[in-house]
């Protein structure tokens, strides 16, 4: 088995009464995609949340690598190689591709309060932010306003952006939502290249992509885990198809 | 419409700068001593939208910052002559960063409304600690009879007291405080502070430390604003409670958005505008306040984008200026008038703004 790159132990989430995430374990491992899905509302966008610090937990505990970072910010989280991109595209639409990730990779130097100097002169921070520009397959677009671009192509920067700050693990909460047959393709086989070297972590309602990349699953509802392991396993399991054929239509 | 070349720029800039500074020898004093205080102001409204502009921040103690270090020049100016310029500005702008600091480090944890509310009641204490209490003269304020004197080694360098050389110092700390706020804005600070003005949770998850950049951006920018309100009241010879109050701070935040946010010159325009503005009508009107509130409101809706908007027709487009800098793709000399059009962001505050602006 490889190196486990980022492990959730017993994570609980509460909202007043609800129970968001309750007593969620989970590892990423090295050179894997692990998929979760389920339901909406069963806990997956508040587990990636928790893992990334964007919502503190309740109980459990959070560990990158063989550290314990429950209690750190987001800021010192990304800081510390967890890379995330979120449900809704969060790029920065009036700036070009190649200044959205200089931007992240920027964060990254560590130099974020240095005030002499301008950026577009940090050869390093350049070339990490062409690196991560060039793994995304975004090079003819570098001088694009991000607004300008499709849909596909701004998921697409927004993973350029995590790539750039160097991540350990990766986090993506549907990268596919909202995208054509042609970018999921795209998206799909960008994804699978993300796990070279790290750790990923996949949310995702469709389930070609899900069973196209997942190397391991785990399935949520009610903030649960019901299944958790190899992904044709999952899918025979009976308390899945109960899930997944019982109030809601299978997620595909 | 044409567009100024570079190079003509340059020399505009140059020419005015040459004008700026022959004003004294050219000028009555009466107008000297206007030009001075308008470029005070500038450099408050300036320094506020480091704040207000770059960091999406609205903030309503500006002029207590503006007052403290007025005060603080009050405090250390003997009975007898001027204080010492090299003593009692670093100490006026150090009490003000401390207070800053602690004002900063309070405030910075609330958002929007409410970041304007804690900002106000900041405001209004340190408008009341000097009002209400024995400080400095209480409501009635306190005189400085001398200006402060720049000495080297004992010898008087520049006489303070004549307002040519007072002019030609506030131009010259004006241009010094331009020059710094637009390496800042386009520095790896001023882009981390301006992607935290546009979507702070991204910012976050980039590994930004957005809480510390907000707030060295509020202690600097009080700092500026403290150098105006040292050389303010030296200027005046007087220091009164009001140069603390929230009346003041608004009016700097009327000049930021009247001259535009999204550069470093345009609140200083802003701040021209208004007090240009102020004087020509009170000297011709009697209800002068209420034509002042009408042409504001008429700017503002003809020019969303501040006074400053009107530069941009003539101003280079971006990619004019030889090849683009290292780093920047070669492919990409985008329009600065597409770049300024409106960003969805997901930051309602950001709305209004194109990001990433300089200059």
């Amino acid at each position: 088995m490889s190196e486990i790159m980022m492990e959730a132990r017993s994570l609980h989430r509460r909202f007043g009464g609800l129970r968001a995430v309750s007593d969620v374990s989970l590892a990423i491992y090295r050179n894997e995609v692990h998929a979760v899905i389920g339901p909406n509302g069963a806990g997956k966008s508040t587990l990636i949340n928790l893992l990334s610090g964007d919502i503190p937990v309740s109980e459990g505990e959070v560990r990158l690598g063989d550290r314990e970072i429950t209690g750190l910010k987001p800021n010192l989280r990304a800081m510390a190689g967890v890379g995330r991109s979120y449900q809704k595209t969060t790029i920065f639409m009036g700036s070009t591709v190649f200044e959205n990730v200089r931007l992240a990779a920027q964060a990254k130097s560590g130099h974020a309060l240095r005030m002499l100097g301008a950026v577009q002169h940090d050869d390093a921070v350049n070339e990490a932010a062409r690196a991560a520009i060039v793994a995304t397959g975004l090079q003819a677009r570098s001088g694009t306003i991000a607004r300008f671009m499709s849909h596909g192509e701004q998921r697409q920067l927004e993973i350029a952006m995590v790539l750039a700050t160097d991540p350990k693990v990766i986090l993506l909460d549907e990268p596919l939502a909202g995208m054509g047959q042609a970018e999921a393709l795209r998206m799909i086989a960008l994804i699978r290249s993300l796990k070279q070297d790290r750790g990923v972590l996949l949310v995702e309602h469709d389930m070609d992509a899900v069973f196209a990349l997942a190397d391991r699953l785990t399935v949520m509802a009610d903030g649960k885990v019901i299944a958790s392991g190899l992904p044709d396993d999952v899918r025979n399991h009976p308390a899945v198809r109960a899930a997944y054929l019982g109030d809601h239509e299978v997620a595909a | 419409m044409i567009r100024l070349h570079p190079t003509m720029l340059r020399g505009l800039v140059a020419l005015t700068l040459i004008a700026a500074a022959a004003l004294p020898l050219l000028a009555p004093n009466y107008y000297v001593q206007f030009a001075s205080k308008a470029m005070l102001m500038g450099m408050v409204a300036l320094s506020l939208n480091l704040v207000v502009g770059y960091g999406g921040l609205v903030s309503l103690c500006h002029a207590a910052f503006f007052g403290l270090a007025g005060y603080m020049l009050g405090f250390m100016t003997p009975e007898s002559g001027g204080a010492s310029f090299w003593l009692s500005l670093p100490v006026a702008l150090l009490a003000v960063a401390v207070v800053a600091a602690i004002i900063g480090a309070l405030s910075l944890r609330t958002r929007g409304i409410y970041f304007i509310m804690v900002t106000l009641a900041f405001g209004e204490m340190l408008f009341y600690l000097f009002h209400d209490t024995k400080i400095g003269g209480g409501s009635d304020g306190m005189y400085i009879y001398f200006k402060p004197e720049i000495a080297l080694a004992g010898f008087p360098l520049i006489d303070l007291e004549k307002s040519s050389n007072f002019y030609w110092l506030v131009l010259a700390m004006l241009v010094g405080a331009i020059l710094l706020m637009t390496a800042i804005v386009k520095s790896p600070f001023g882009h981390a502070l301006q992607a935290a003005r546009d979507n702070e949770k991204r910012a976050l998850s980039l590994g930004f430390p957005v809480f510390r950049l907000r707030l060295v951006a509020f202690v600097v920018s009080a700092v500026i604003a403290g150098l105006a309100g040292y050389l303010s009241a030296a200027q005046f010879g007087f220091v009164a409670p009001q140069m603390l109050g929230w009346h003041l701070s608004a009016t700097v935040l009327v000049m930021v958005v009247l001259g535009g946010m999204s550069s470093v010159l345009g609140p200083v325009i802003g701040a021209f505008a208004l007090i240009g503005l102020e004087e020509i009508l009170k000297s011709s009107f009697e209800h002068w306040k209420l034509i002042k509130g009408l042409i504001i409101i008429a700017i503002v809706f003809a020019l969303p984008g501040g006074i400053r908007q009107l530069a941009e027709l003539v101003l280079p487009r971006r990619g004019d200026e030889g090849p683009p800098a290292a780093g920047t793709p070669a492919d990409g000399t985008p329009d600065p008038a597409i770049r300024r059009a409106e960003a969805p962001g997901t930051n309602p505050q950001a709305q209004t703004r194109g990001e990433f602006q300089h200059v």
